[in-house]
């Protein structure tokens, strides 16, 4: 291994080596330290999410059984666990923990470029999370609005939430984008300004692009929603009327006065596609690092899976109308997003294309990681084949608001990411902690996790094309439904529960392997990526020692022919080991 | 390659210095890490003011009720006549000047020259306070006028609505960047950069968001009270 000096590199980079248990453990301006401090908020309320989504089950599987769920609840329940799972779980974990983490190790770098600034990150976001808990115990509860908080029904009477639900929801909202903007402009800097000699942006591994650029995409499109949740804020409390159209309510005039709430639609759904991608791009990333690892594989076409990652990512803010199609839109519109909207599938399917001939002819190892990244290989192609259906507006239009939809989403943005967290944790359990998780256990998650889930999502995609409509409380008499529908309903909500109590296994791992977990390699998984050099196992403070590392390969040189190992670490020079096919700097 | 056009200091022209620039390992744009962060913190504030003169824009469009004239509003009395945009051209004149001062400490700044670039910042933060000064009187006689940002006497209610979110936004961005201002003028002259290094890159960061709510001025000068 060889290592340059980084006298050029220090003076820019501030550093607090940490001296107490306060700064050390809780205001800490480590990476590691914050990026564990995200990922444990985002698990914790993510935690209150998945028991909100219980409830939601329990009632729609069996109505009328349980007195403490009235219509007001059900309503916060969806609400708040959208929301949850969206921007305080799902973009917090991979952007505030994965990509906190895994950025300044990946390429190479001692720290983020501001760690202040990045600490400051953290504690905003904690803020944020805190209003939105005190939001569930305000007089009137939390708001019942739907995640997506369309107006003129998010602040009427009639809808749970609108005293102050609604306001704490809109002003938590605003405070997590400040939190993002903070963490988000560090990752995007230390990406593009802070990397180790030698590397290149075309040979980071692709966790790095996919988080990156899904940054990128938080940076320019979390404005529309800190846009909209100002005005709503105001439409709210100073009775303008931005979105809320002169309308009477409950027989009173409110005294609004021709407000346009489609614009609302629009500022929320520039911001709401990007979201999708927010959560996806990282989860593309990671995946393809991993399953090229326990392939024992290059991953395949890397150059293409870099520039479809940034061609998705240019594409999500051009597709936005296609959520609005049953709000009305001028058919050439409509036309222009179905049509955007179906490109999207092109550079998505290069990826999936991808995925599977790395695994072509792959030494493939199926441990837990591996499993989970395979998994989401499957969820992902199902949720996105349907969202080819809803892309088309003559499809979408009977569709929509039925649970074709929430099927959907679901397994596109709910069980294909997190079952990439759920990878990606194992994956790099060890190196976090230095300790191994247990594999049975780990293979007793997935498989009982990725089934449960298909028992719950595929089901529903029945359900949606008989006409059940989502958000409804109960169905009724609805006589177009078979009595079927509601056995199905019960089939659900039990695989749900049961769903939702193996996640237990995971933390029952978790706690086995800190306490008496055996000590893990600090390559268990024979790694090409940097993290898995670190002179310090799990890496210390400053993560490099002495010197920074140099790199010399991409990441993915993995069983290249003529070298003893099967693995090629990114930092060994060419003169060591051949160079299996090397990515940038060349031309 | 674009190693070698890294040491030797000379950087290609054209598109292939481009490829050479984001090909290069360590760091893409030759910037320091403030600057390079100021910058993309600027585009994505671009989109937040993006989002809210389009939303300007929409309920503009779509609202039943006339707009008011914004050359009657924005009138102000001189010498016994109304003067349409009187104060408003005197805030912009007064914020496009700050920008000057701003260029002229920059550019001292990067000469070393401490006292000057002191007081040219001053300059530009006193400018720029007197500018959210006539901005505050500006809004005490609309509001005096019965304008509120639920409804105003002249005519459509979002009128008041987009006037009081968009020049408060913009509003509170130069308050804030008078602070930032002052705090880095005064870092400059009692030597904090001195100790570290003599850099004195951060001045030009501290003008970078100046121009910028500069810039952003300009349009809602031309989207609020020319159109």
């Amino acid at each position: 291994m060889s290592y340059v000096a980084i006298a050029d590199r220090d003076h820019e980079q501030e550093h607090h080596d940490p001296q107490t248990f306060i700064t050390k453990y809780v205001y800490s301006q480590d990476h590691k330290v914050i990026a564990l401090q995200y990922g444990g908020t985002a698990i914790l309320v993510g935690l209150i999410a998945l028991g909100l989504s219980a409830m939601m089950r329990l009632q729609l599987g069996f109505p009328d059984e349980f007195s403490f769920i009235n219509p007001e609840n059900y309503y916060q329940f969806i609400t708040m666990h959208g929301m949850i799972m969206v921007i305080y779980l799902l973009t917090a974990l991979f952007l505030g923990g994965f990509g906190n983490y895994l950025i300044p190790l990946m390429i190479g770098s001692r720290d983020m470029v501001f760690p202040f600034l990045n600490m400051l990150s953290y504690w905003v976001y904690l803020l944020s999370v805190i209003i939105l808990i005190i939001s569930f115990f305000v007089p009137g509860g939390s708001t019942g609005a739907g995640w997506t908080l369309y107006p003129p029904q998010a602040i009427m009477q009639g809808t749970p939430g609108i005293d102050m639900g609604i306001i704490l929801m809109l002003v938590s909202l605003a405070v997590f984008i400040v939190a993002f903007t903070m963490g988000g402009l560090n990752y995007v800097t230390t990406v593009l300004q802070a990397r180790c000699k030698g590397m290149t942006l075309m040979r980071m591994p692709l966790s790095v692009w996919g988080i990156f650029i899904a940054t990128i995409l938080g940076l320019l499109a979390f404005p529309a929603l800190l846009v909209s949740a100002i005005m709503m804020i105001f439409d709210k409390t100073l009775l303008t009327s931005f979105f809320m159209p002169a309308i009477s309510s409950m027989g009173t005039d409110p005294g609004y006065t021709g407000g346009s709430p489609i614009l609302f639609q629009h500022l929320f759904w520039f911001f709401g596609h990007p979201e999708v991608y927010i959560v996806a791009l990282p989860a593309f990333g990671i995946v393809s690092d991993l399953l090229s690892t326990h392939a024992r594989k290059n991953i395949f076409g890397y150059r293409m899976m870099v520039w479809a990652i940034i061609a998705i990512g240019g594409l999500s803010f051009v597709v936005w109308a296609h959520h609005m199609y049953v709000s009305g839109m001028n058919p050439y519109f409509g036309f222009f997003f179905a049509t955007t909207t179906l490109i999207i599938a092109v550079p998505t399917a290069i990826k999936v294309y991808n995925w599977v001939l790395t695994l072509w002819e792959g030494n493939i190892h199926l441990r837990t990681p591996m499993l989970f990244s395979i998994g989401f290989i499957f969820t992902f192609i199902h949720g996105g084949l349907t969202g080819l259906f809803l892309g088309n507006v003559t499809i979408d239009l009977p569709l929509s608001d039925t649970y074709f939809v929430v099927a959907h989403f679901h397994m596109v943005m709910g069980v294909s990411p997190i079952l990439v967290v759920f990878g990606a944790i194992y994956h790099w359990w060890p190196k976090i902690t230095g300790k191994m998780y247990n594999e049975t256990l780990g293979k007793w998650h997935f498989w009982m996790t990725f089934l449960g889930t298909y028992a719950i999502y595929l089901p529903m995609h029945y359900l949606g094309f008989a006409g059940v409509p989502r958000r409804y409380f109960a169905m009724g008499n609805t006589e177009f439904l078979p009595d079927s529908a509601q056995d199905l309903n019960a089939a659900i909500t039990i695989s749900a529960l049961f769903v939702a109590a193996t996640q237990l296994l995971f933390f029952i791992n978790m706690i086995w392997s800190l306490t008496r977990g055996p000590k893990s390699d600090p390559n268990p998984w024979d790694a090409t990526t940097l993290e898995w050099q670190t002179p310090d196992h799990p890496p210390k403070h400053g993560n490099w020692g002495h010197e920074l590392p140099e790199v010399h390969r991409w990441a993915y040189d993995y069983s290249v022919p003529g070298y003893e190992d099967d693995f090629i670490p990114q930092n060994v020079p060419s003169d060591v080991a051949p160079a299996g096919r090397d990515h940038g700097g060349e031309h | 390659m674009s190693e070698a056009v890294l040491e030797n200091g000379a950087e290609a022209p054209g598109k292939q210095g481009l490829v050479d620039d984001w090909s290069r390992d360590k760091q893409v744009f030759g910037l320091p890490w403030g600057k390079a962060m100021m910058w993309i913190f600027l585009l994505s504030d671009t989109f937040i003011f993006s989002c809210f003169l389009v939303g300007y824009m929409m309920v503009r469009i779509s609202t039943t009720d006339p707009w008011p004239n914004p050359s009657e509003v924005f009138a102000l009395d001189a010498f016994g006549y109304p003067v349409p945009l009187l104060l408003i051209a005197l805030m912009t004149f007064i914020l496009i000047t700050s920008s000057g001062t701003m260029a002229l400490a920059v550019n001292m700044g990067y000469r070393k020259n401490r006292k000057a670039t002191f007081w040219l910042m001053v300059a530009t933060a006193v400018l720029g306070a007197s500018f959210v000064g006539m901005q505050a009187f500006e809004w005490s006689k609309l509001i005096s006028e019965g304008v509120r940002p639920w409804g105003n006497p002249f005519g459509a209610a979002q009128f008041g609505s987009s006037f009081f979110m968009i020049t408060g936004f913009h509003g509170l961005h130069v308050s804030a960047g008078v602070i930032y201002l002052l705090v880095i003028a005064f870092r400059v002259r009692n030597g904090f950069y001195e100790r570290r290094g003599g850099n004195y890159e951060i001045v030009e960061v501290t003008g970078l968001y100046w121009h910028f709510v500069d810039l952003v001025w300009v349009f809602i000068f031309a989207f609020f009270y020319l159109w």
